[in-house]
């Protein structure tokens, strides 16, 4: 039969996306992954690492070892890898504004273990596009960051041929809300400006340009309507093949092949009836394996239990033997592409193309997707994507099994454990790695630190390439903060648009318009009772930069009344202490989603006592176990939310009444 | 808030001129506040802050200029230099609201613009939004600016330049900046509306764009006559850049030029007498409407008023007597 190989397809590489405590504590467990099967690495940082701070910076609190592993210098890097050859291993690390200094220490501790760093083979995600209008680690201006990508493509297609150097990132844009078609547009308008920075540079010679064109890979996402979302990936696969050879002439289509890894869809994940993830997650992977021409190359997959904090080392393995079970126990690696030829496929691919093509074109002409996100073009439309999805939750448009219908369940005996079913990030790692840092401080040589952070000053003043001198950085014992910190003083930092600024779109409020009308009624009448109309701070403690929960929060809030002042991310507690004094709100809201709402939340807390605020209510909002939101109230938080609180209107309705009960006014009680 | 929780004015006055930010930001909560009780306690308060130091001492700066001009980054390069040579700063940032019909909330995004980067105790920023009140700015923004002014030197009102706002901010600040942005339709039609009149100084943005920086801020410089100019003041047009931080010295030179050119002339207390007067008649205006202003004998006879007294505690006299006559004609 047509279509049938005698040969079946090497699987794809078989990720984790793990990391947290301690560069030790990591190690053990990427040993115990490779041990049951896993093929590759993939790095999670800690936020302090991510944005270029050491463990002790105040900014830090509570951040170190979270949602990742701290790695403040190159004997973190030595210990992480401990006993993994580097040579053999391909590894992923999640870095970005910082990659060119993680890279440089993944190459400085090649050498100092006597292997050529030809022999290196990964990917540093290095994307700082999406970091803009998602994520959230970045620290400098686009114009120096999309510089700091052109260095680490220069340098490694020389010195690390193996390696990829940026992994342009769609994955993120699905998470703040964005469709297929915006997926598809904007993660290759950002391929399009990585690549003419780099070609701008003049660095590489035109007729080795398309060694460049195919070093460029892709991290997409992958959602739950796996038709469409197969159909997007043959899509990709189409417009880059078209892209590379019309724009930047590479004749030869195997260099026009469209790589990417995946990351199934973490945003559809749901707290309640968590063990429904795991189907999702299955169909999901369908989507980026089941197409053999726009298959992926690399998978990690998602732990079932993520939308409740952090998974343990068994449900890590769970979502392991989800890709094992696909790619050995299945046929799917022993057949052709099953879609090749199919009219609906085709006709989906189309639309999708046609669709990218457009808001391709529609960038291009606001000169270009840096131009598109400092207007705040493109994170109004992400903004705005998210809110109708929300509201499509909310109306019951769109159906989530266990969050609005079907909500009946028995107990699940997978959370019942003493642990809750999460795993619990070790207390004394952030207190251990300072007193790490501060010990390998003592033991380096001073004046060899100096010699290297003038070089790398130097690099970063004089335009010449970052990599060289960041890789003496690393052997001389250069931290991650004298990193950051040298290069915030060259190129300063930057705050994008919030995207929040869209305008109120009458019709889309009014989904549930009973609802929306009685929430205005109620916001106003009690802004009269109060005097003044009804003022709500939201604000991001720490270095977490999810934003899109706290976006909605603000944007709904305003929608029904309220004026919301909003700082956007990375605000130490002093400053939104200072905030909800100097601006006078009713009430404050934090969204913390790296896992250290504790630390933070107490310090917010503490900040408004000692501004004799302590009557101004606060509210929080992000991954917060049960146990925690206790916790929490204890401490005096009036409202917790987690991601089972789908419904905005009825925590609008929630807020308004803790206001009301803070003040002495009765609560209204739920929406009717 | 219920009234046992409305602080005393006069002691939240003492603890103001201290500069104790606490005072201050409940200070601002008091003249927001539009329950009974605390409209009367606001007038207390303003009373209580209007000394010899109301007429004579800071600096009340209004910012305006369209969409888009980087008013915001202006304003934090304008603090940032400020700051440097010890002055503090306080900030009233207003932004629309949506329509009432739309539920009138309003994203305030001002600070995160702003703002300088550790915490500082000599900055004060507060963000306000507009209330569609006439289009134009709220009238809580009048007496919130005398009460800064109260307690910094230097005190910036930053409004969006549409419409009714340019007007307003005429009414408040001692100076009037306007924000222009090069190569922008928004500018020539701002000359050609004749609004021209109002700014005392202007700034034309983004000069680091260069050659669409020069023209505008010629063609501002060549704009029409003014009816109102002011003998003595040179209307300087100057070129900045808030991410260049470039021209920020020179603006602040025009800005204290203005200030002294101001005081020198005694225009500056008679200014702000104006202010305040055209505050209270608004006020008036506001809560008892025209009805309320006829019973008080019309404009003239309050404005007759107002220039025999302390015009906040003149303006609580025709409060309680506008409220005593309704009441009377129950």
């Amino acid at each position: 039969m047509d279509g049938m190989q005698t040969k079946r397809d090497r699987p794809w590489l078989m990720r984790t996306y793990s990391g947290h405590s301690s560069a030790r504590a990591s190690n053990t467990l990427y040993r115990s992954n490779l041990a049951k099967g896993q093929t590759g690495l993939s790095v999670a940082f800690d936020l302090p690492t991510q944005t270029g701070y050491d463990a002790d910076n105040p900014l830090a609190r509570g951040e170190v070892g979270k949602v990742g592993v701290p790695i403040s210098h190159i004997d973190d890097m030595d210990q992480l890898f401990d006993q993994i050859p580097l040579d053999k291993m391909n590894t992923a690390m999640t870095i970005n504004a910082t990659a060119p200094w993680l890279l440089s220490l993944y190459i400085g501790l090649a050498q100092r273990r006597g292997i050529d760093p030809k022999e290196l083979s990964g990917t540093t995600q290095n994307d700082i596009i999406k970091e803009y209008l998602s994520r959230g680690t970045y620290i400098y201006p686009p114009g120096p960051s999309m510089r700091l990508i052109a260095d680490t493509i220069n340098y490694t297609i020389k010195h690390v041929p193996k390696w990829n150097p940026t992994n342009i990132c769609s994955y993120h844009l699905q998470e703040a809300g964005a469709t297929p078609v915006q997926e598809l547009a904007y993660a290759l308008c950002t391929a399009m400006a990585v690549l003419d920075r780099v070609q701008a540079s003049g660095e590489i010679k035109p007729g080795e340009f398309s060694q460049v064109v195919e070093r460029i890979s892709f991290f997409v996402n992958a959602g739950i309507r796996f038709v469409e979302e197969c159909c997007k990936l043959r899509a990709f696969g189409e417009m880059w093949d078209e892209l590379t050879l019309r724009r930047y002439q590479v004749s030869d289509p195997k260099l026009r092949r469209f790589r990417y890894g995946v990351q199934v869809n973490s945003l559809g994940l749901t707290e309640p009836q968590p063990e429904n993830n795991v189907q999702r997650i299955v169909l999901e992977m369908l989507a980026v394996v089941l197409s053999k021409g726009a298959r992926a190359r690399a998978i990690q997959l998602p732990a079932w239990n993520e939308a409740m904090g952090l998974p343990r080392p068994w449900d890590q393995q769970w979502a392991l033997r989800i890709q094992q079970v696909m790619a050995f126990e299945t046929d799917l690696l022993e057949y052709a592409d099953i879609l090749d030829g199919s009219p609906v496929i085709a006709a989906k691919v189309k639309q999708l193309v046609d669709g990218a093509r457009r808001e391709i074109e529609n960038v291009e002409a606001q000169g270009g997707i840096i131009a598109a996100i400092e207007s705040g073009y493109v994170k109004r439309e992400l903004v705005a994507s998210h809110m109708q999805r929300l509201r499509a939750i909310e109306s019951g448009e769109l159906k989530i099994i266990g969050v609005n219908c079907f909500q009946e369940t028995a107990e699940s005996p997978l959370t019942l454990g003493s642990d809750g079913g999460i795993m619990k990030t070790d207390p004394a790692a952030e207190r251990e790695q300072i007193e790490r840092l501060q010990a390998h401080r003592q033991k380096r040589n001073d004046a060899d630190v100096r010699a290297a952070l003038q070089g790398l000053g130097d690099a970063a003043r004089s335009g010449e390439n970052i990599m060289p001198s960041s890789i003496r950085c690393a052997l001389a014992g250069v931290s991650t903060g004298e990193w950051g910190d040298s290069l915030r003083a060259v190129f300063g930092e930057f705050r994008p648009p919030t995207g929040i600024d869209i305008a109120i779109d009458s019709r889309a409020v009014l989904g549930k318009k009973d609802q929306v009308t009685e929430l205005r009624a109620r916001v106003a009448g009690t802004g009269a009772a109060l005097g003044r109309p009804l003022k709500l701070l939201v604000g991001k403690p720490g270095l977490d930069g999810h934003s899109n929960g706290a976006e909605q929060v603000a944007v709904k809030a305003r929608d029904v009344g309220f004026e919301v002042v909003y700082d956007g991310i990375r605000l130490t507690p002093q400053q939104i202490a200072q905030a909800a004094e100097e601006e006078g709100v009713h009430m404050v809201g934090l969204s913390i989603l790296s896992g250290s709402h504790m630390e933070l939340i107490e310090a917010v807390l503490e900040e408004l006592r000692s501004r004799d605020l302590a009557k101004v209510p606060v509210i929080a909002g992000g991954i917060i176990p049960q146990e925690d939101a206790t916790k929490l109230a204890a401490l005096g938080v009036s409202a917790v939310y987690t991601p089972k609180d789908f419904n905005l209107n009825a925590i609008m309705a929630d807020m308004v009444d803790v206001i009301r009960e803070a003040n002495g006014l009765g609560r209204l009680g739920p929406l009717p | 808030m219920t009234q046992a929780q409305l602080p005393d004015p006069e002691q939240l006055a003492a603890r103001i001129l201290r500069g104790e930010r606490s005072a201050v930001a409940s200070g601002l909560n008091l003249l927001d506040n539009k329950l009974a009780g605390a409209r009367q306690r606001s007038a207390h308060l303003l009373a209580a802050l209007a000394g010899e130091r109301a007429l004579n001492d800071g600096h009340l700066i209004g910012v305006t200029g369209p969409p888009g001009a980087g008013k915001s980054s202006l304003v934090s390069a304008m603090i940032r230099q400020w700051r440097l040579a010890g002055r503090t700063v306080g900030v009233l940032a207003v932004d629309p609201s949506s329509r009432p019909e739309l539920g009138g909330g309003a994203l305030l995004g001002d600070r995160i613009r702003i703002k300088n980067a550790a915490h500082d105790e000599g900055l004060f920023i507060r963000s306000l939004a507009n209330r569609n009140q006439l289009g134009g700015v709220a009238t809580e923004v009048w007496p919130m600016s005398w009460l800064l002014l109260a307690c910094f030197d230097v005190v910036v009102v930053e409004t969006v330049g549409v419409g009714q706002t340019e007007i307003d901010i005429a009414e408040i600040g001692d100076t009037v900046l306007y924000v222009a942005q090069p190569a922008s339709g928004d500018t020539i039609q701002y000359l050609k509306s004749g609004i021209i009149e109002i700014p005392d100084i202007f700034a034309v943005n983004k000069s680091d764009l260069g050659a669409p920086a020069h023209k505008t801020a010629s063609e501002i410089g060549r704009s029409a006559p003014r009816s109102d100019r002011r003998d003595g003041w040179d209307y300087p047009v100057c070129l900045v850049s808030a991410t260049m931080n470039t021209g920020i010295q020179q603006l602040h030179g025009h800005f204290d030029r203005h200030r002294v050119f101001l005081a020198d002339a005694r225009l500056l207390g008679k200014l702000r007498t104006r202010h305040q007067s055209g505050w209270v008649l608004r006020v008036l205006k506001e809560e008892f409407g025209t009805f309320g202003i006829e019973l008080l004998g019309g404009y003239a006879e309050i404005g007759r008023r107002l220039e025999e007294a302390n015009q906040f505690e003149e303006c609580e006299r025709l409060r309680q007597h506008i409220i005593s006559r309704f009441k009377s004609s129950d």
